[in-house]
């Protein structure tokens, strides 16, 4: 709130919105594994960091609500907008596919969130750099899971590593957008409100490509980048993932429990 | 559910200065793995400070058939147990 009078709140309302719903949704499909997984104990690791990520989206999505003016909630903004008002990155509403598809998810976005909210701490708006601080120590644990398994299922059985590579290969198109410039980002990172995105790019990229070679695995490359989730152009999976996530609430407005 | 990973037994210490006590088990395909299944499934409210895994394969346990050799004379020995002094007033953690 400390720099509400220099800077357009609508455009930090749209920030938090953007990162807000990353985490929402990812969140939400990491609990598709709930009772799924291969180990239990793996079921346990998958909704922890799950709930992290709510919690994440909850403070956002909050802050964007009241930046907004519109006496919106954070419930109001989860489940009651529409497909095309979510504001996510393509990467993260990617269906779970196997394990190894997730683990991918996982590496990719972790190490991103990583290097994105280590740079945030930084951030001259204050609700910003608060939450940074905290989420940066979630994230650091949910890229250390990411790079644990990489380097298991890659250095693993030959089934293993054809799977994590696979994983790997089909998900890295959607990394692009992770880096994109966003309008919203930028004007922000002006005023030192948000992070460049394209900053990010040689951190995360130096990390996943250590990762990937300790697992003997290959780093992905061609030139495909899909984009479109932050202006809410989603993918084909994408609906039935928000219908899911809003039946409940839309069935009984306002439960609780 | 189980895909017969080994099992770990976890320990826990809750606070500086306590001993680490056994918590119960976790199923990981090695120590690393095991070690952060044990903090996801018994420190997620706070509750340790420093956690140990063992291969449960690694303990060895008394058997239930030499519980009366192994305990029982321990019973009638009353001398051994520390019940004759007068504890003073205001001790705590006796």
């Amino acid at each position: 709130m400390s720099t509400s009078s220099l800077v357009d709140n609508s455009l930090v309302a749209q920030y938090a919105l953007q990162l807000g719903d990353d985490a929402l949704i990812l969140s939400q499909r990491l609990s598709e594994w709930c009772a799924h997984s291969p180990e239990l104990e793996e079921d346990v690791a998958l909704a922890n960091l799950a709930l992290d990520l709510l919690g994440q989206a909850r403070t956002l999505l909050t802050y964007a609500g009241t930046l907004e003016g519109r006496g919106r909630s954070e419930d109001d903004l989860a489940f009651l907008r529409t497909e095309r008002e979510f504001r996510n990155v393509l990467l993260v509403e990617q269906p779970n596919g196997d394990f190894a598809v997730t683990i991918a998810r996982q590496l990719y976005f972790a190490t991103y969130q990583y290097e994105l909210y280590t740079a945030l701490r930084e951030s001259t708006d204050a609700e910003f750099a608060g939450l940074a601080a905290k989420a940066v120590k979630e994230v650091a644990y949910h890229r250390d899971h990411a790079v644990q398994w990489t380097l298991r299922l890659g250095d693993g059985t030959e089934e293993s590593h054809r799977r994590m590579q696979e994983g790997l290969d089909l998900l890295w198109p959607y990394t692009a957008e992770l880096f994109a410039a966003d309008s919203v980002a930028l004007a922000l990172a002006e005023t030192g409100v948000a992070v460049d995105p394209r900053t990010l790019r040689p951190a995360w990229e130096a990390s996943i490509a250590a990762v990937i070679e300790a697992a003997t695995l290959t780093m992905p490359g061609g030139s495909w980048q899909p984009r479109g989730g932050r202006a809410g152009e989603h993918t084909e999976g994408f609906g039935l993932l928000v219908g899911e996530m809003q039946a409940l609430h839309r069935q009984f407005p306002g439960a609780a429990w | 559910m189980s895909t017969g990973l080994p099992l770990w037994e976890v320990f826990i210490r809750s606070r500086r200065g306590l001993s680490h006590q056994h918590v119960g088990s976790v199923h990981a395909s090695d120590a690393e793995m095991a070690l952060r299944n044990a903090r996801d499934l018994y420190t997620r409210r706070g509750e340790g400070v420093s956690i140990w895994v063992v291969p449960a394969a690694q303990v060895s346990a008394s058997s239930p058939d030499e519980k009366e050799p192994f305990f029982d004379p321990a019973a009638d020995k009353t001398y051994r147990h520390p019940t004759f002094y007068r504890i003073p007033e205001g001790v705590k953690n006796l």
